[in-house]
């Protein structure tokens, strides 16, 4: 019974909702909209079961002295300092001093970097991958090349290479990129019968 | 180890320095990287001009921090160029962390109109800044309805009906378009329930990983325009004759792109030695 | 005095806009003075009004031909404007305007409205509206006849969407179809993925070097298909993990996502027969924000080492920081999403990728349960279709320049 009931709902949701596409009817919007808040309402609530998580997993790190269990401290610090400046009793609330001092120079900065990250990791990741080893992998090599140049200011060869890198993302890269939305697509189609038909339900937990 | 061995083993935090110093070294030098705009970056740049002096216009500054160095060009050249041609411009972030950060946009290009263009911008009869609400896509069809629905009341407060210029102003009807800068999923939120739903006409700034994307809606016409990455910005900046932080940044992704050219150009060469190499040694591949 | 009465007429006429103008006594005009009146343009002819079809009743579409002075006569017409009354003879202050000005050489507008009541954008239920259409010049206009009476009216079928219904159906039975084929034990092959075989292997070699197994969800929300997707991968793994004992760590970008698969891996530790070495701390919230989320994952990476990380769902920009993190401390890579922009990236740094559709076939791969591999099948079968649809409608367009099988799929939602 622990399982039929949530299957049951599953499937009664699940049809709903296909069918509520097919019909545009007054009603059946309101109904879809219903739902919709219902879904930010679970939301809310399931950020508190996350917050809840981070705090007791951090508090179990620094009780027990795990390995390296000084991170998890500095975590609940970050957690609770910017909660308390943020809290318009006490610290001011988000418009307040310390609140966008925290905000604008250490997250905005902190988070900037670790997207930066990314330029690295790519450089190291296009010198491993870009080796003409076959002749696909060299035409993949030329594609990059092609692409990369762009950026550069080659004066007169910027129009044709401009040209060119337009024509891989427009065409090969498009087809390729149409050809594994349709899959995906279909998966999806696949995926949410097999859920709403109750085929997959490892989902579930168990009884 | 043999050298062509070396050239294709290197260490991956010999990458990283060399390119770290590659693109500290622009900072101290004095040149100019030449642009050429790209026609769907002038097509937004051409439906600004176009517009009349007290038309409305929505700019979303979608990103979080993280994207900010890509997309922050992009928001200051924009709503600088609006704010010269006295448009009435409504901002708004739909990013979780944007907040300060879209706030400090919009005061700071309000006060450089101040300085540069004569031209005082008013808060309340020439821009208004929304602030951030959760759940994008319910704030975008939201919005289609009335603004006040998702936005009762502005960042600072204030009831929408209490700012002169958002004084009927209802929904997207009253808007010319909508440029939305963002740096995630908020694009795909906008396309679908903006210009599906609400035939919203919309243009996008993006990420220079992102742009490629969104090049299928714009030749669909679903976006008008579309700014990508660095180089988008710079362009941009270009053409509102306001050279800034993405034509200087230009000369640092220049030379990036020229270390990574040159790694991958030496792996290559590497890999070739060392299968020349291992034929000669009779070594089967 | 008459005079003085006449001239102020004039002026203040002069000073009124155009629509005001229409509703001052004609008859006065042209008993009273001989002003020069522009001549008014031809008015539209053919004015109907008609329910808006596929929609909630909140919107009729108005169409016209365009005046004859628009394009030809004196072409002087610079737009159109319609207006709504509740009664045919209404007076004309009881018009109100249904849209702004229109554009010259327009003939279709929809009024659509909203749901504030009493606005002059409301449709009532059951309630009779006219329209009619203003042709308006720079200094006057003319009136089209009124047409109606027309009400909005609810639809219960979006006829838009008809092939998507037809697909959905074709779909479904497909489906079934194949799951019952697969339950009277009939052997379906389907092809064999070396991300998926090296799952077992990779699990192995984490329980060998006495190292954790990493499950990356992705930020995809609960409601996304490949969270979705990923769910049902993970209570696989989980279950051989649990029998293999080696740690498993699932940070959570989402606390949704975190609940549900604390239920999945709790369960498959059931499954397993190991309740008890289910550990609470093991699927845990990190943060929401992208970034914050990359770091705490790449410090968890770098702290535990974990020997093998998957990487399965909906992935951004964090999907190379992640997976060259992963490749730097030596972990076995499996990784696989449904956003095509991310994929190039997991191809370069990790093992194995699952593209796209792979990635909701995997649990089933891994179950091996013949009523699962029915549905791939039927996922097969309706590829199959799209694809001759696709070279259908190539030839047709290509041979005799048809284009019929375009419109036969075109959608408007």
């Amino acid at each position: 019974m622990k399982r039929q009931l949530p299957l049951m709902l599953v499937f009664l949701l699940g049809a709903f909702m296909i069918i509520q596409y097919f019909v545009p009817a007054q009603a059946s919007l309101d109904a879809y909209e219903f739902i919709l808040d219902w879904m930010i309402i679970i939301g809310i609530f399931a950020m508190a079961l996350g917050i809840w998580s981070l705090m007791r997993v951090s508090w179990h790190k620094i009780k027990r002295r795990s390995h390296d269990w000084q991170y998890a401290a500095l975590t609940l610090a970050g957690l609770f300092i910017m909660v308390l400046f943020g809290f318009e009793p006490i610290g001011g609330g988000l418009k307040s001093y310390l609140w966008l001092q925290f905000y604008e120079f250490v997250m905005v900065p902190v988070l900037a970097t670790i997207f930066s990250l990314l330029a690295f990791f790519m450089a190291s990741a296009a010198y491993r991958a870009f080796r003409a080893r076959s002749l696909l992998a060299a035409v993949l090599l030329g594609s990059a090349m092609v692409l990369m140049f762009r950026v550069l200011p080659l004066g007169p060869l910027s129009d044709p290479i401009n040209e060119l890198a337009g024509w891989i993302l427009v065409v090969p890269n498009l087809a390729a990129k149409r050809a594994i939305l349709i899959g995906v697509g279909l998966g999806m189609v696949a995926t949410s019968l097999k859920v709403i038909l109750g085929i997959e339900r490892s989902y579930l937990g168990r009884d | 180890m043999t050298f062509h061995e070396r050239m294709i083993t290197l260490d991956r935090r010999w990458i990283f320095l060399t390119l770290a110093v590659f693109v500290i070294i622009p900072f101290f030098l004095e040149f100019d990287i030449p642009v050429t705009v790209s026609k769907e970056v002038r097509d937004i740049y051409d439906f600004i001009e176009g517009l009349e002096a007290g038309d409305y216009i929505l700019v979303g500054i979608d990103y979080d921090p993280n994207a900010m160095a890509e997309l922050h060009p992009m928001s200051y050249a924009i709503i600088k160029q609006c704010f010269a041609k006295k448009l009435k411009v409504i901002t708004l972030t739909l990013s979780q962390y944007g907040a300060g950060m879209a706030e400090q946009v919009v005061r700071d290009v309000a006060d450089s109109t101040r300085i540069y263009h004569g031209f005082e911008p008013v808060y309340g009869e020439d821009y208004v800044f929304l602030g951030y609400r959760p759940y994008y896509a319910f704030v975008i069809l939201g919005m289609g309805r009335d603004f006040r629905i998702p936005f009762p009341q502005d960042y600072y407060g204030t009831d929408l009906d209490s700012l002169p210029m958002m004084r009927g102003i209802r929904n997207y009807d009253q808007v010319e378009c909508v440029i939305d800068m963002n740096g995630g999923t908020v694009a795909d939120a906008w396309v679908s329930y903006g210009n599906g739903r609400y035939n919203v006409k919309l243009a996008f700034g993006l990420t220079g990983v992102m742009a490629a994307d969104f090049y299928p809606f714009y030749q669909s016409g679903q976006i008008f325009g579309l700014m990508g990455g660095m180089k988008g910005a710079a362009e941009y900046e270009q053409l509102v004759d306001k050279p800034g932080p993405a034509k200087e940044a230009m000369k640092m992704q220049v030379f990036a792109h020229i270390v990574i050219i040159v790694f991958i150009g030496m792996a290559n060469i590497g890999f070739f030695l060392g299968r020349r190499s291992r034929t000669k040694a009779g070594e089967v591949l | 005095m008459r005079k003085l009465a006449l001239i102020c007429v004039v002026m203040v006429l002069a000073f009124l806009p155009p629509p005001l103008l229409g509703e001052v006594d004609s008859a006065l005009l042209q008993d009273s003075v001989t002003v020069d009146l522009p001549e008014p343009p031809a008015p539209p002819g053919n004015v109907t009004a008609t329910d808006n079809p596929n929609d909630n009743g909140r919107a009729i579409r108005v169409t016209w031909e365009l005046s004859a002075d628009d394009t030809t006569g004196m072409k002087n017409v610079i737009g159109y404007r319609i207006n709504r009354a509740e009664a045919r003879d209404a007076a004309d202050s009881l018009w109100t305007e249904a849209s702004d000005i229109l554009p010259s050489g327009t003939t279709e507008f929809i009024h659509s409205g909203d749901g504030e009541e009493d606005g002059p954008d409301y449709f009532a239920k059951n309630y009779d509206f006219y329209y009619r259409v203003h042709a308006l010049t720079a200094d006057t206009f003319s009136v089209s006849a009124v047409v109606g009476p027309v009400q909005a009216k609810d639809n219960w079928y979006n006829t838009g969407v008809t092939f998507v219904l037809l697909f959905v159906a074709l779909f479904i039975i497909l489906t079934v179809t194949f799951v019952r084929i697969a339950r009277k034990g009939k052997e379906l092959y389907i092809r064999p993925l070396a991300g998926i075989e090296a799952v077992d292997e990779a699990i192995g070699r984490a329980t060998e070097m006495g190292k954790p197994t990493l499950y990356i969800l992705g930020l995809g929300s609960a409601a996304d298909i490949a969270t979705i997707a990923s769910f049902a991968i993970l209570s696989r793994v989980a279950k051989k993990v649990a029998e293999y004992q080696t740690p498993l760590l699932v940070p959570c970008y989402e606390p949704f996502v975190m609940t549900v698969a604390q239920d999945t891996v709790r369960a498959a530790y059931m499954d397993a027969g190991r309740p008890d070495d289910y550990d609470e701390d093991s699927v845990y919230f990190v943060t929401s924000s992208q970034f914050a989320y990359v770091a705490g994952v790449m410090g968890t990476m770098i702290r535990e080492k974990p020997a093998t990380n998957f990487y399965l769902g909906m992935f951004h920009a964090e999907s190379l920081l992640l997976a060259e993190t992963g490749a730097m401390i030596g972990s076995i890579q499996i990784a696989g999403t449904d956003q095509i922009a991310q994929l190039p990236f997991f191809v370069v740094a990790c093992d194995y990728t699952l593209i796209g559709e792979e990635l909701y076939a995997a649990s089933v791969y891994l179950s091996r349960e013949p009523v699962l591999l029915g549905t791939i099948k039927a996922q097969d079968w309706a590829k199959a279709v799209v694809v001759g649809t696709i070279l259908a409608g190539l030839l047709a367009r290509l041979l005799v320049d048809l284009d019929f099988i375009k419109t036969v799929f075109e959608v408007s939602v």
